[in-house]
């Protein structure tokens, strides 16, 4: 429809002498997804050649790796859209525990019902990444700054206020109560948060000789965890609302050139701020998820995951200078994260490589992301 | 009714002890290229922001169609018709051409009659007729703005403008960074635009470029008005010589000696 358009407005003009084609192929690599998803299939490959024989790319193996992806691409989102927009919250990992601990800390000590508390969580985290992004924008400091106050604050805050209030670092029940028991009992908390779908399906696959059973005949996997499913819906999200919706490219423009974008009229300050709000959310998600899924929290949860966002944007194509980036290719970020942490385990490579292979992996995705952006996006040699 | 479409009044701004402006006075007529000259520091950049309403004004009165206003922001002057494009252009090189037409002004339809989102395929073919309009002729709409060529930059940021509805453009040195061909493309832009019944404000320190497409000239010196001089009234060579302060010129001449202009 787009090119029927443009042909017919075309056809009236002269041609230009110093334009050329541009195939497909070549408008795939100027997608800025395009490195990630090339550093998918490779890793894949390796994986299959490695580890294929292993049960790496069972269905229990793949929901194994798939949760740690997904638990990882949450945060990645609001990472990847932040990152877009020109900025970065450092406090991300340091959010996921504070959040937590908002969510055990009003079940286990006040008595609430456990979906308030996880409002309760959602509405504190995100007034601190209102508080994150008014403070960027206030003092015109470098996000790097102000999101690493929040780094140690935050992170402090988690352990000083859990040991204030119940003497603990790590909470999981409280007399009579048991945080994952009061989770499983609130009807909205479970629903939303708790256990798996499509355990049918599996249940169906494995009797049918599809999947591996257990000696009761229901699946080996339990079926798709809930994470996998807020992944998806949040990077589906995510990549529409980049893409397709004008907030899309408020987002862009105030990352690509925040005095232009300023000088059109766009609402600088509320994007931003609005942008640390989603990635405050995210992390609350995040955080909520794992602690259903642990049945705890804990003062030190979220360790570094602030930088593994960031890495998993920066592969996904996301330049930090911001302007430029897929919430699609941070979803793909994630992906190879998960399949490297779990992967390894399934090969004979010891696993203290795990962090090595990620740093090569993170240096080689951004000269190749820059390589093809030059060549492509940009079409310069 | 007024004759003039845009007037300043008598205007002055001070910044703390600074004069930045004092008791200038510039009136636009309508449908006319009005040339602004100035050296560095002459005080340009302020009479630019106080018309395209980043400044307001702390003596003197500033008129559209004759009647006073007070802008307060850049948004109110837009609302007026006064477009400014800014040397940096407010365009941003990552994104595509029609996503930096519509930047800020996005339009808008309803996917299944509910969800808005950016109508890119409108977008995208409005861009590029507006541009073809201006003589730029763009192949893709996605290409990014980062890939064209200052003149084209120059074109793009001026079809937006006048897309948007603007009856005054407000042009701050467009042909300052660009090639000499690419100076005569938005020289040729400036004429055409005033055919469209656009008034135009052209700031530029090139009486070279001002004299061909300019219909009046206004000269600014140290935060001061030199004076606005008709076209007929005026030689391309007095204009030189005024802006260049005369007698200052006279002594550069003779210190490089041979060396005329």
């Amino acid at each position: 429809m787009v090119s029927a358009n443009l042909s017919g407005t075309s056809a009236n003009l002269p041609g230009d002498e110093r334009m050329r084609e541009v195939g497909s192929v070549r408008k795939l690599l100027a997608r800025p997804e395009f490195g990630a998803m090339a550093g998918t299939l490779l890793v894949v490959a390796i994986f299959v050649m490695a580890a294929g024989d292993s049960g790496m790319f069972s269905a229990e193996g793949t929901v194994n790796w798939g949760t740690v992806a997904a638990f990882l691409g949450i945060i990645a989102v609001g990472a990847a859209l932040l990152m877009i927009a020109g900025e970065f919250d450092l406090s991300v990992g340091s959010m996921i525990g504070f959040a937590g601990m908002m969510v055990a800390i009003p079940i286990l000590e006040w008595g609430w019902a456990p979906s308030l508390a996880v409002v309760f969580a959602f509405a504190c985290a995100m007034a601190l990444g209102w508080l994150n992004g008014w403070l960027v924008i206030k003092t015109g400091l470098p996000s790097f700054i102000v999101t690493l106050a929040f780094f140690f604050i935050l992170r402090g805050l988690s352990l000083a206020v859990a040991v204030m209030l119940t003497g603990k670092t790590i909470l999981s029940s409280n007399g009579d109560v048991v945080l994952r028991e009061a989770m499983l009992v609130d009807p909205v908390v479970s629903a939303l948060f708790m256990g798996h779908v499509f355990t049918d399906l599996f249940d169906t696959l494995s009797a049918a000789g599809w999947m591996a059973a257990r000696d009761d005949g229901t699946a080996l996997a339990i079926g798709v965890p809930k994470v996998v499913v807020w992944w998806l819906l949040l990077t589906a999200v995510g990549a529409f609302v980049l893409a397709r919706t004008r907030a899309g490219n408020w987002i862009l423009s105030v990352g690509g050139d925040a005095n232009a974008a300023k000088n059109v009229g766009i609402p600088v300050a509320r994007v931003k701020i609005g942008l640390f709000m989603f990635t405050a959310f995210c992390a609350t998600l995040f955080a909520v998820l794992q602690v259903a899924d642990a049945g705890s929290a804990a003062a030190d949860r979220g360790l570094q995951k602030e930088f593994e966002a960031i890495i998993a944007a920066v592969i996904g194509g996301c330049l930090l200078t911001g302007g430029y980036g897929s919430v699609i290719g941070a979803a793909f970020g994630a992906l190879i994260f998960g399949m490297v942490q779990i992967g390894i385990g399934y090969t004979s490579i010891d696993n203290n490589w795990y962090r090595v292979f990620l740093g090569v992996m993170l240096l080689i995705a951004v000269l190749f992301n820059n390589f093809i952006r030059r060549r492509y996006a940009m079409g310069k040699q | 009714m007024s004759d003039y479409i845009l007037q300043l009044e008598n205007i002055s701004k001070f910044f703390g002890p600074v004069i930045a402006l004092s008791g200038v006075t510039l009136r636009l007529k309508k449908g006319e290229v009005h040339c602004l000259l100035g050296d560095n520091g002459a005080g340009k950049s302020t009479l630019i922001k106080t018309l395209a309403g980043v400044h307001l004004p702390d003596k003197g009165q500033y008129l559209i169609d004759g009647t006073e206003v007070r802008l307060r922001s850049p948004r109110d002057a837009l609302d007026a018709g006064v477009a400014t494009v800014y040397q940096d252009l407010a365009l941003v090189p990552l994104m595509s051409v029609a996503r930096n037409f519509f930047m800020g002004r996005e339009p808008i339809r309803h996917l299944l009659g509910l969800v808005p989102v950016m109508d890119h395929p409108t977008a995208e073919r409005i861009a590029v007729e507006k541009l073809s309009e201006m003589g730029i002729r763009v192949r893709d709409a996605g290409q990014m703005v980062g890939t064209m060529s200052g003149g084209e930059k120059q074109c793009l940021a001026i079809a937006r403008a006048i897309y948007f509805g603007a009856r005054v453009l407000i042009l701050d040195e467009p042909t300052a960074a660009l090639g000499v061909k690419q100076s005569a493309n938005v020289l040729k832009l400036i004429v055409k635009a005033r055919a469209r019944g656009i008034s135009v404000i052209f700031i530029t320190h090139n009486a070279n470029h001002a004299y061909p497409v300019g219909d009046s000239f206004t000269l600014l010196n140290r935060g001061q008005s030199m004076g606005t001089y008709a076209k007929a009234d005026i030689s391309k060579e007095a204009l030189l010589d005024m802006m260049a302060g005369g007698a200052e010129m006279k002594t550069l001449m003779e210190d490089l000696e041979g060396v005329t202009i």
